[in-house]
């Protein structure tokens, strides 16, 4: 009984890590999207800026100016398909799709030319990373049966930016739905014509939602090569933006929903392994691929109306022209 | 948008000159690139316009890379005249390799070449055209969105075959995950071994017959796409849908039939890798090309002469990009990804940036031709 405990909780305290970067990029998409954007670009943004956050971290020993470096990368690439998509009315899947193509490419590139290790950066010594926060008086809590190990290793327990993830979601929503900002952010989603005869800029509005989408996929990416792990690998975020570009859809474009789903997703993630090997009553074993492929399955049975019904923005995806 | 952005440019301009220009900006993006990692850009494009084409062994690589992205060009192109976005050709042609490969397992011990390698085309067909068909009648008939659809797809493949290839078809004691290999009736004979029969001598490369199902393929894509009624209701479902309803075109079919014709089109890269080159199913092995597809089929203004110049093209900084790789070990073979991708970002996602002052620069010389003219 405290083994099967003492499991659920390491599961769960697996399950916060593995959706850490999910939710940032998730709430990136979320921003992006619900101003009019399409963004695709997601896993790309996340590569750079985990490139990025890795090499600044190699250089200044600094985690804080890393993560400044993941930032500013996200920002760039966010401007560069704003420009795309904004400035030059562009097709906004085609910007996504070159901005993820790009960051695969140059992220190994550069990463090769400059460490030389077949675009692997060098190990980060802890100072240069975010480290696992020990909550006060883990060590005794560990003894109390139950609501010690979760006080530990669930609540406690995790790096600062696994913190700055779930604080982003209420953070997000707060902005997204009590604020005037927030409110035209979705209006410029819906429906940019109203916002523009209001006198508000439609151009302005959707490049400070691009720039968020790519401040939170800074955080992501510096997540994954300078807390999650100790340094750049090239490709390391194997899918995870597509990930939860499904999990933000799952979520209906709305931050709490996205916030579960990427929390189930993370969840299937950290009982893919365990359950390796597994047999199951009347099933059998199933294969890891299988739950591998679940979020995507969950994602298109969703798109396809058969649980509810996802309803994107309305305007999403339709560069706006001002009328003259 | 202002005047000059929507003043007519005339059909060379924009088929002709516009890829080019897109092309030069990719490629000085890239040198800016190179320069950054300290070698010289100048020496890099020597190197690598040289490793595509120095030999027959080179050129024949370059083909063989290319062959692979006419197959994808063409499946994406198929689809933007649809006015739908199939990002699912890797998944689809990974799908297909599966579909190959079971057929010829299935049969490599009874049939003669002649009618294994045909079925075994047939059947990557029907799985590529199967793996696209999902996501066409979820986003004919649920309307779900293509793109992430056709992206879910990709993964979902990706597992499907990382479980068949190390779980079900991995010969037992094997090491590798992929199936057994084929029966020698199932090689698709190499372009060197039908030279050797008419006494012409070339190098061993894994350049193989496909080429000539890819060539068939822009040929048939050219007349069912100008040609045939049902090119003809996938245009105008691409320019308009509404307008095609009041045509007597229904968009859904055409959804149907286009996103079909795409998958069975990726699913040239099966025989190509599969049938023409491994002889086995490996994991990966579309490697990307359904990605580059996308560069292609942008570049190449999604017309079958187009697509196999940039094909081509592609194919050549494959294969230039190896030699470039080998000589100078700074640079990576991911360059030639990187590229895709500017070329990506150029002709298609900044391709309005160029026509405003493309126009403007032709209007110039235009009036000063007719100035001429007048005097």
């Amino acid at each position: 009984m405290e083994d099967l405990w003492l499991q659920t909780v390491s599961i769960l305290s697996a399950t916060l890590r593995t959706a850490t970067p999910l939710v940032f990029a998730a709430m990136a998409g979320m921003f992006s999207e619900r101003s009019g954007t399409i963004d695709i670009g997601l896993e790309g943004k996340m590569l750079a800026g985990a490139f990025a956050a890795a090499c600044v971290a190699v250089v200044t020993g600094s985690a804080w100016l890393a993560l400044l470096g993941a930032i500013l990368v996200g920002i760039m690439m966010g401007l560069l398909h704003g420009l795309a998509c904004i400035t030059y009315r562009g097709n906004q899947v085609v910007s996504g799709v070159a901005i993820n193509i790009m960051a695969a490419g140059l992220t190994v590139v550069l990463g090769n030319a400059w460490f030389g290790r077949g675009g692997q950066t060098p190990d980060l010594a802890p100072d240069a990373r975010f480290m696992t926060l020990r909550p006060p008086g883990w060590e005794y809590a560990y003894d109390i049966p139950i609501i010690g190990p979760v006080y530990a290793f669930v609540i406690g327990g995790h790096n600062l930016l696994v913190y700055i993830a779930f604080a982003a979601v209420p953070i997000g929503w707060w902005v997204l739905y009590h604020t005037r900002f927030g409110l035209r952010l979705r209006a410029v989603g819906e429906d940019p014509k109203v916002v523009d005869t209001a006198g508000i800029s439609v151009t302005w509005l959707r490049y400070r939602a691009v720039i968020i989408a790519g401040i939170l996929c800074g955080f992501a990416g510096a997540y994954l090569s300078i807390a999650q792990n100790a340094a750049f690998s090239p490709h390391m975020t194997a899918g995870r933006g597509f990930i939860a570009l499904a999990a933000m859809v799952f979520g209906k474009w709305r931050p709490w929903p996205a916030m579960f789903a990427c929390l189930l997703f993370g969840l299937l993630d950290a009982i893919a392994i365990r359950l390796q090997g597994v047999n199951f009553p009347g099933i059998g074993q199933v294969p890891v691929e299988a739950i591998q492929a679940l979020p995507y399955i969950l994602t298109v049975v969703l798109l396809a109306g058969f649980v509810g019904r996802a309803m994107a923005p309305h305007a999403l995806g339709q560069p706006y022209v001002k009328e003259r | 948008m202002s005047a000059a952005s929507q003043a007519a440019l005339p059909r060379w301009v924009d088929i002709g000159l516009m890829p080019i220009v897109n092309l030069i900006q990719a490629l000085l993006v890239a040198g800016l690139v190179v320069l950054i990692i300290g070698v010289n850009p100048i020496d890099a494009m020597r190197i690598m316009a040289w490793g595509a084409v120095y030999d027959s062994v080179a050129i024949s690589y370059t083909l063989y890379y290319a062959t692979d992205f006419v197959f994808t060009g063409l499946a994406v192109a198929v689809a933007f005249h649809a006015g739908l976005f199939n990002i699912g050709g890797e998944g689809q042609a990974y799908v297909a390799g599966l579909g190959a490969t079971l057929a010829i397992l299935l049969l490599d011990a009874y049939l003669p070449g002649i009618l294994l390698i045909p079925l075994g085309l047939m059947a990557a067909m029907v799985f590529g055209a199967g793996w696209a068909f999902i996501p066409a009648y979820l986003q004919a008939y649920r309307g779900s969105h293509i793109v992430i659809t056709t992206i879910m797809f990709n993964f979902i493949a990706a597992s499907l075959m990382v479980y068949i290839g190390s779980d079900l078809l991995r010969p037992p004691g094997d090491m590798l995950p992929s199936s057994r290999e084929f029966g020698d009736a199932a090689h698709l004979p190499h372009v060197h071994e039908l030279a050797a029969l008419l006494g012409l001598k070339m190098p061993s490369t894994p350049l193989n017959l496909s080429i000539l199902w890819a060539a068939a393929c822009c040929v048939f894509v050219w007349i069912f796409i100008w040609r045939t009624r049902w090119g003809y209701a996938i245009r105008a479902v691409g320019l308009s849908p509404k307008a095609a309803v009041y045509a007597g075109i229904s968009p859904q079919r055409v959804i149907l039939i286009a996103m079909c014709l795409s998958g069975a089109l990726a699913a040239g890269v099966a025989l190509n890798q599969i049938i023409g080159y491994h002889h086995r199913l490996l994991l990966d092995f579309v490697a990307g090309a359904g990605f580059t597809g996308i560069a292609v089929a942008l570049m190449g203004r999604n017309h079958p002469i187009g697509i196999v110049l940039s094909a081509v093209l592609f194919g050549a900084l494959y294969q230039g990009g190896a030699e470039l790789a080998f000589e100078i070990p700074t640079i990576t073979r991911d360059m030639i990804v990187a590229m895709q991708g500017l070329v990506i970002l150029f002709s298609g996602a900044l391709a309005y940036m160029n026509r405003p002052w493309i126009a403007r620069v032709y209007a110039m010389f235009n009036r000063r031709a007719i100035l001429a003219e007048a005097t």
